[in-house]
């Protein structure tokens, strides 16, 4: 979806408040980080899904609220649609009773962690493009979750390499299909991006595309 | 990481706060949580897993070709190699400073970060302000971080769009050749393996 996330190259942001170093503001955010993290091991919704359930929301609020309440926002509403909790209990804030899952013990925490979520999977299929190879960024507007930047869309880049095949993000989001799609790093010149005048050349911007997104350059 | 603690309240909760803590007591409520779970996340990013994971990868690749060159070839069983694995680093990825190449990493879709070499991301990498700018003005923003490069090094900048988490192996300062692997360490900086910032000069130099 194009919505208020997709944030590369938008203007009008003021300078980068480069004093806020700490990793959470506010004692709540804490609380947000952990929540998500123990209910993303019930294994109810992959790591997609949860970038869409933040993303997917009102613009004007997305600007305007702190990166921790839109984890807030999703958890509830993964909470919600996967079944986890009521609508009545969140809105009573008291349980109806346990659930039918069970929680992860803290002694299983250091192994979940360490193995994490690897997304690399085997493929028959050969990569389409190759190093050095030009390729045009499909310029198509999906409203589900997709990891293509608007900035990159329509643009052509070049392939630096592919990183194998791993999990397609945007069919993991929609339907929790792990589908194999190769992986490129794709690099663009500022001046392709951001046109000769605003480009701060020089510079070149590598963004991680899946092969759907791509396309040969026409030859012409 | 930070060794401040965090703002404790003793005005009445705001909505966000109370908000957050009956979520908290709906889910433990619910059996969905174990709270001995949620304190052993937090314990884990607040006070074991951090930038210095990241500066040890650092100085080691200063002291020892081999394993730069490791680093550099595959990033993920090198960083291993030093005991640093798991949740988003599964796919490691370490780009190298060069006197004709400058790197710096952002994530312009959320906020994707190397958990197991840096820890988790300071508020600033999480800002819109960030996420738009890095990328199409990647010399202001670095002019904003006290960094000016000259005008004819090329800045890279990652947007990690995927799942390759990436990390930026700054370059060694001059004048710390007498310096070991502890010592070196001690120069990274968290901004400098984002690549806003360069690694110190040594003060002892």
């Amino acid at each position: 979806m194009n919505g208020a996330h997709d944030l590369g190259g938008k203007h009008g942001f003021g300078p980068i408040d480069t004093s806020q170093q700490v990793n959470f503001a506010h004692e709540w955010e804490e609380q947000v980080f952990k929540l998500t993290l123990a209910c993303g091991m019930l294994g109810q919704w992959n790591i997609d899904e949860s970038r869409f359930a933040r993303e997917d929301t009102d613009p004007a609020h997305y600007l305007t609220s702190s990166y921790y309440e839109h984890w807030l926002d999703g958890l509830e509403r993964l909470l919600l649609e996967k079944g986890l909790v009521s609508e009545q209990e969140l809105t009573e804030r008291k349980a109806d009773g346990k659930s039918t899952l069970s929680a992860v013990a803290a002694g299983q925490v250091p192994a979940i962690l360490a193995a994490g979520g690897p997304t690399l999977l085997d493929t028959d299929r050969r990569a389409m493009f190759e190093s050095g190879q030009r390729v045009v960024v499909i310029d198509d507007n999906p409203r589900t979750h997709t990891r293509a930047p608007g900035y990159v869309k329509g643009k052509t880049g070049t392939i630096i390499q592919h990183y194998g095949a791993h999990i397609f993000a945007d069919e993991h989001a929609r339907s929790a299909k792990k589908e194999p799609q190769y992986l490129y790093s794709v690099e663009f010149d500022a001046i392709d991006l951001w046109g000769r005048v605003t480009a701060q050349a020089p510079s070149v911007v590598r963004v991680d595309l899946f092969e759907p997104y791509l396309r040969a350059e026409p030859v012409t | 990481m930070s060794d401040t603690p965090l703002p404790h309240h003793s005005a009445p909760l705001s909505d966000l706060e109370q908000r957050v803590k009956s979520l908290e007591s709906l889910l433990i409520e619910k059996g969905l949580v174990d709270p001995a779970a949620l304190d052993l996340l937090v314990d884990t990013y607040e006070t074991r897993v951090g930038p210095r994971n990241g500066a040890s990868v650092v100085a080691r690749a200063w002291t020892d070709d081999d394993y730069r060159q490791r680093l550099l070839d595959d990033a993920t069983s090198a960083i291993l190699e030093q005991g640093y694995r798991g949740r988003q680093g599964e796919h490691m990825v370490c780009v190298e400073n060069t006197p004709q190449v400058h790197n710096m990493v952002v994530c312009t879709l959320c906020s994707c970060y190397p958990w197991p070499v840096l820890g988790l991301p300071p508020n600033w990498y999480k800002s819109s302000e960030y996420r738009a700018r890095a990328v199409s003005e990647p010399r202001a923003v670095l002019a904003e971080f006290g960094v000016e490069l000259a005008p004819e090094v090329e800045v890279r900048v990652w947007d990690s769009t995927a799942e390759i988490r990436y990390m930026v192996l700054p370059m060694r300062p001059a004048g710390t050749d007498h310096l070991d692997a502890g010592q070196l360490a001690e120069l990274v900086s968290r901004d400098s393996m984002i690549g806003v910032a360069l690694a110190q000069e040594s003060s002892a130099a």
